[in-house]
């Protein structure tokens, strides 16, 4: 079993374009949750929405490419290429054959079957886009990254909905760990905001009508997001050899399935995820100093996390410092896990907890230490990220400084 | 239109469709070009054959995409599938 270092970090969402910018705006405390560029018509029940609106395709690709690229892909391969450049790895010879690439989408690409949809049944026009397949595929931003850096090992996508990049992540740091693979690019992208897709969110009246304020009293629901993030992840020994700086380690890998019922969550699912993390990484719930909740936003969620969260943690939850960075970069869903598990790593680098934003009344029910607006100096030596998906699958990852 | 110039707006037309599909410049083409030299793969010529029905509201058959590999085969496979479809419109009863 070889010790898994972290050594490259990518990140685009609608807080900016790279690792640094999000994470200014992530420490500062800044809300990406903005007015809708198209509200929809008639208007969408929710307004506003996380966009990566400074992300522009053609800053980072041809024409040509973009032809087979729908944006989930696009902000996949960017991200990917941003980890990989810090790495500092090139994926030649043994590397290129014993690298992976596991990504996490919940969706894949929307845009193409929308248009086809519109083509098909309003246009009645039965000549669909002819690269509607390649484009649509889950596993497109995989291959895109795959090709991009010639990496021939191990590469899939995993979709297990909200915690599909939990899921990838826990797969490459098992890889790694193991044996099985020397790097792994890991992590998940989503591009959410194509009509009939909001449509169906707003079908399953989970979205808040203004932002979203996890553990707050008054929370109305989730604010939908678009992004990717990407880690290299990397044999310790392979790394040290390397002599380039470790960014953190991922120690620990939970993951269950409540099996109770496809939307409503419950307490036991999420304790066992914590648990089995916990336990994969040898420690103790007290070695814990900073939980990234998954923190949706929605009454469910947020009511039933805290008293999982209480359950694994017990009394030591006075003190324990938890928060969700949703409340800035919208949930991303595919791409959640990833986005949140680098949040994770630069709190412990910095010693910066990033805040709940929009954070009004500690719901009673939600007895958490809340790190409420503004961000809050900490060292801790561990912490812990949650994802829960739709479908009752529920994953923890567990990282040390 | 002589037969001749009809022949060579024909060919202007699938050139500029192919030059457009694929973003290179018309210039970069000719009647000669292959499909190979102007890195033209199979995905390309998907998308290639499915603007070409567009402008010109044909039907290429999928036997007839194998068989285009060049700019020249494919411009005549064009024209042989108007003369086609000239000819089904006036066998149409009135």
């Amino acid at each position: 079993m070889s010790r898994v270092a972290v050594t490259g970090l990518g990140l685009v969402c609608a807080l900016g374009n790279n690792v640094a910018e999000c994470w200014s705006r992530l420490a500062a405390g800044c809300c990406g949750i903005l007015p809708l560029e198209d509200p929809g018509s008639p208007p969408y029940k929710f307004s506003r929405g996380a966009q990566a609106s400074a992300f522009h395709p053609l800053d980072h690709f041809s024409e040509k490419d973009l032809l087979l690229l729908e944006r989930f892909a696009q902000l996949a391969a960017v991200a990917a290429r941003e980890a990989v450049a810090q790495s500092g790895l090139t994926f030649t010879g043994e590397l290129a054959d014993r690298s992976a690439v596991i990504t996490g989408s919940s969706i894949g690409g929307q845009f193409s079957e929308e248009d086809g949809y519109i083509r098909l049944y309003r246009e009645k026009n039965s000549r669909i886009a002819p690269l509607t397949i390649p484009r649509t595929m889950s596993n497109a931003g995989a291959s895109r990254i795959s090709l991009e850096f010639g990496i021939h090992g191990p590469v899939y996508t995993v979709s297990t909905a909200c915690s599909s990049s939990n899921h990838a992540l826990g797969q490459a740091f098992s890889m790694v760990r193991s044996g099985q693979a020397i790097a792994a690019i890991a992590g998940g992208s989503e591009a959410v905001f194509a009509e009939g897709l909001l449509r169906a969110w707003e079908a399953m009246r989970v979205v808040s009508p203004d932002v979203c304020r996890p553990f707050s009293v008054d929370r109305r629901g989730l604010s939908l997001g678009e992004g990717a993030g990407m880690l290299v992840l990397e044999n310790w020994d392979h790394a040290k050899a390397r002599g380039i700086p470790i960014l953190g380690e991922i120690v620990g890998f939970g993951m269950s399935s409540d099996a109770h019922h496809i939307t409503q969550p419950c307490v036991e699912g999420p304790v066992k995820s914590m648990q089995w993390a916990l336990r994969d990484a040898g420690l103790s719930a007290g070695r814990i100093g900073y939980i990234n909740a998954h923190g949706t936003g929605t009454l469910a969620n947020d009511l039933i996390e805290s008293q999982a969260i209480r359950q694994v943690f017990g009394a030591q939850v006075d003190s324990l410092p938890v928060s969700s960075t949703k409340s800035m970069h919208g949930h991303t869903l595919g791409a959640a896990g990833a986005i949140e598990a680098i949040a994770t790593l630069l709190t412990l680098r910095h010693g910066i907890i990033p805040p709940t934003v929009n954070f009004t009344t500690l719901d009673p029910a939600c007895s958490l230490d809340v790190v409420a607006n503004e961000a809050r100096a900490a060292a801790p030596e561990y912490a812990l990220s949650n994802t829960f998906a739709f479908g009752g699958l529920n994953v923890s990852l567990v990282f040390q400084r | 239109m002589s037969e001749q110039s009809a022949s060579a707006d024909l060919g202007t037309r699938v050139m500029e469709v192919i030059a457009k599909t694929q973003r290179i410049p018309l210039e970069s083409i000719s009647l000669d070009s292959t499909f190979e030299q102007l890195k033209i793969d199979s995905l390309d010529g998907i998308n290639i054959v499915f603007a070409l029905e567009n402008e010109f509201g044909i039907n290429i058959p999928d036997e007839g995409v194998q068989t285009m590999r060049s700019i020249g085969e494919t411009v005549e496979g064009v024209r042989k599938l108007l003369a086609e479809k000239a000819a089904e419109s006036e066998d149409r009863p009135v």
